[in-house]
């Protein structure tokens, strides 16, 4: 009864998507306000009712009802409860649930949140959130129906795939799709926009916050997928160019494009026509991802159930949305005045070049990844594009990238000097360098050209993000204290400091990461230690263990340093009971400095294991750079500016 | 004008692109077993403990090898099309039947038919990873000298075997 019910609600989401998706933009362009304001309430009933249906899924997965065909292939009596509940999002048919369920909270967001808008602005922004919800909730209706029904009822269901029951996993599908789909608003905005033909400055404060909030979602997306595939797959590594991976991040980039040209069409009101292509852009990159997850075009690691009706589906989606979306850009976008003049060297030109440069990473990156797919569609031979690949483009495209986040924020709109914009900053120019090619040899007494470039760039994003506080400090006139005048800084200010501190520390950890790790991978018998960066680990014994819902051999692997044991790590090989698939479960110790990781191989014999030992400097620093940036993101949405017009 | 066009000229290629692609399979990468011998074995019959069957009975014409088992919802989507090709094509398929109960196994195959010849009977699994198996269901092509020359991974309809097993067929019949 229970999944009925959510199937039920489900279709009344669909309905009440349909009213949302027409009869607003009716209203709009015949002027009916009544009409309009249907928006706002069909906004508010889909969400209610996805949730109704999310939830009705759940409960048949908390309450192991393997009459349901996608609970019995993703769950099982012995799944911990909170994997159960996370299983909800395990496989294809409860992600999309849950995506539409985050659009619709996207838009009950919008609905609740812009009272201040123009009703009409308003009406065309929920009509075209509800026409992606029409095409989302068919999609999961028609092809890929979580709450279908099997008979005879199974006894026991195959499991969630092993791989997924991590804690990592259960919060980063959640955060991805609230990225993905928070860039809908974004396009909402900018589609209502060419629809009315009016692209005032208004418009882009307020579709301002909400691409910030996407990115931040999207940031801790990608960061936690990052963080789950270096603790779960178990081969030391935190990103691997991945076909998934690279669709999460291709809108990252493109949104990082988007948040700093919605910044220039705000100030100066230039550049919008481009702002309105990166909105349309951005969430056209997300929905390519989805395609390329959701079809199985590409082999991935994360490989999922691909279908190709679903494929037809969504690319015919994506053709609809995004064809229609660029058409309706060109025939509007010649209209669009240009704004304020500026000078080749200003602001203008450096926050035009930072766009350029992410765009064309964005490029380099979606042509690494359709590679094999263009050879394949051209008949030549499959070939795939792996990491060395995008480490060639991408490196020489970001350290410049990294310069002008130096000088960006200093630099003045419309004209800067570039002498003294240099005579402030030389200072921090040189220590940069100087630490960059001074670290790397002191701690390790060893260097390249290439880290100590990566950590001069690194250090150089740091030091200017914080002087463009401290200048403004500087800047008060002497009768208001310190922290009168901190607190007079405006909060997007901080925001851009505190997440370009974040790339900064990011970088550091990758460059030393990537610099100066360290791994053996051999086999070890048991009372035997292996000396690796200055550390010894003991294999001590092999024990077998019994998990809620899998079997493991455990290995205790002493670890000690200059003789002082430090820690006792406890690497598991784990054979799931339904899946029966081995899993690799790492065991780390994590420090600011440095991570050790242990992997437990396939034994060689009866006392001797293979074990893979990595030595991972700052790696740590990848994702506290990430935390840093979204939190920027979020001190940058949250600027007073934006909250004036909520009430 | 036009450079307003260029962003939709662009996409409508990459569409044209990514129609193109869903219809390759990007799975059919070569394994390594493609082109070599069956590995050998030794396992019972699963409708009779007391008989065994080696490597060598699958031998001697073209055949098909289906690992399935009773809990692979996947092998239970697949399993008319298996007993449509065993009444239909006349080619020989074998099963084998991976990490599954015996009693279990040999009623399914009176619930639902059996397209089988015979089924190998592969309750650790052992077999199945000289095979290459990652999971149920696989299928493999086999020509007369026990040959692996094809392989599925995922579920047979009749669209898979005429797209994919059908110019096998014929290849391997032209080498002859």
């Amino acid at each position: 009864m229970i999944p009925e019910l959510g199937q039920f609600a489900l279709i009344v989401a669909l309905c009440l998507a349909i009213a949302q998706a027409v009869l607003p933009l009716w209203g709009a362009q015949t002027n009916n306000i009544n009409m309009m304001s249907v928006g706002r309430s069909a906004a508010s009933g889909q969400f209610l009712f996805l949730l109704v249906a999310f939830l009705c899924l759940t409960y048949s997965f908390i309450a192991n009802d393997f009459s349901v065909l996608y609970v019995t292939n993703n769950s099982n009596t012995l799944l911990p409860i909170y994997y159960r509940i996370s299983a909800v999002w395990g496989a294809h048919e409860g992600s999309l649930l849950l995506w539409v369920l985050c659009l619709a909270g996207w838009g009950f967001a919008v609905a609740v949140r812009s009272r201040s808008l123009p009703e009409d602005v308003l009406a065309r922004v929920l009509s075209i959130m509800g026409m992606i919800s029409i095409g989302f909730i068919l999609f999961t209706l028609l092809t890929s129906n979580p709450f279908e029904r099997m008979f005879p009822a199974a006894s026991e269901g195959r499991d969630l795939n092993p791989l997924l029951q991590d804690p990592g996993l259960v919060i980063h599908p959640p955060m991805l799709y609230m990225g993905y789909v928070g860039f809908s608003v974004a396009f909402a905005f900018a589609t209502a926009a060419l629809i009315s033909g009016k692209l005032d400055s208004a418009w882009v404060k307020w579709s301002r916050p909400w691409a910030n909030i996407a990115w931040v979602f999207l940031t801790i997306g990608i960061a936690l997928g990052s963080w789950w595939a270096y603790q779960e797959l178990g081969w030391g590594g935190w990103w691997f160019w991945d076909p998934v991976e690279n669709a999460s991040f291709m809108p990252w980039l493109v949104g990082t494009a988007l948040i700093h040209s919605l910044a220039v069409t705000e100030k100066r009101a230039t550049f919008k026509s481009w702002t309105v292509l990166l909105s349309i852009l951005a969430f056209s990159l997300c929905l390519l991802g989805t395609f390329l997850v959701r079809s199985g075009v590409l082999v991935s690691v994360h490989s999922f159930a691909s279908d190709p009706a679903r494929g037809i589906y969504i690319l015919t989606f994506l053709a609809v949305v995004v064809g229609g979306s660029l058409s309706l850009y060109a025939w509007r976008s010649v209209q669009f005045t240009s704004g304020g003049r500026f000078d080749v060297v200003s602001k203008e030109t450096m926050l035009l070049l930072n766009n350029v440069l992410l765009v064309v990473s964005m490029l380099t990156i979606l042509i690494g990844t359709l590679y094999p797919l263009f050879l394949d569609a051209l008949g030549l031979p499959k070939l795939s594009v792996g990491p060395p690949y995008f480490s060639a483009v991408f490196v020489p495209l970001m350290l410049p990238l990294v310069f002008l986040m130096g000088l960006g924020p200093l630099a003045k709109w419309r004209r800067v000097t570039l002498k003294a914009l240099f005579n402030q900053l030389k200072a921090y120019f040189l220590i940069a360098l100087a630490l960059g090619v001074i670290l790397p040899l002191a701690i390790y007494g060893d260097t390249t050209i290439m880290t100590a470039i990566g950590i001069a760039a690194a250090l150089w994003a740091i030091f200017t993000a914080a002087y463009a506080i401290m200048r403004l400090v500087a800047k008060r006139d002497q009768s208001t204290s310190l922290f009168k005048s901190l607190c007079k800084i405006p909060r997007a200010m901080y925001g851009m400091s505190v997440a370009h501190i974040g790339l900064g520390v990011f970088v550091l950890g990758v460059v030393f990461t990537s610099s100066f790790s360290d791994q053996k991978e051999i086999a070890v018998k048991i009372g035997d230690s292996v000396q690796l960066a200055g550390y010894s680990f003991l294999l001590d014994r092999v024990a077998s263990i019994k998990g809620p819902n899998y079997q493991a051999v455990r290995a205790y692997v002493d670890v000690s340093e200059d003789d002082q044991l430090l820690t006792e790590l406890t690497p598991e090989k784990r054979i799931y009971n339904v899946q029966r698939n081995p899993m690799t479960e790492a065991s780390i110790d994590a420090g600011l400095f440095r991570d050790l990781y242990v992997a437990l191989g396939e034994p060689v014999s009866d006392q001797e294991w293979g074990v893979r030992i990595y030595y991972r400097p700052f790696i740590q620093w990848i994702w506290i750079g990430t935390i840093l940036m979204a939190l920027g993101g979020i001190l940058g949405a949250t600027d007073k500016r934006y909250r004036l017009n909520v009430k | 004008m036009i450079r307003a066009l260029l962003p939709i000229a662009f996409f409508t290629i990459l569409a044209g692109f990514l129609y193109v692609g869903l219809y390759k399979d990007p799975s059919l990468v070569p394994s390594p077993l493609i082109g070599k011998p069956i590995p050998s074995f030794e396992l019972s019959v699963l409708k009779d403990a007391d008989s065994s069957v080696t490597e060598k009975d699958f031998k001697g014409q073209i055949a098909l090898i289906n690992v399935w088992a009773t809990w692979c919802v996947a092998c239970k989507q697949e399993h008319a099309a298996l007993v449509h090709l065993a009444e239909q094509k006349n080619i020989p398929i074998y099963g084998l039947n991976y990490k599954d109960d015996r009693d279990l196994a040999k009623q399914w195959l009176i619930d639902y038919g059996d397209p089988y010849v015979l089924s190998a009977y592969d309750p650790s699994g052992r077999v199945a990873i000289d095979f290459g198996v990652y999971g149920a269901p696989e299928t493999f092509l086999i020509d007369a000298e026990g040959v692996i020359r094809h392989k599925l991974v995922g579920i047979m309809t009749a669209d898979v075997w005429q797209q994919q097993f059908v110019p096998k067929i014929e290849h391997i019949q032209q080498d002859l």
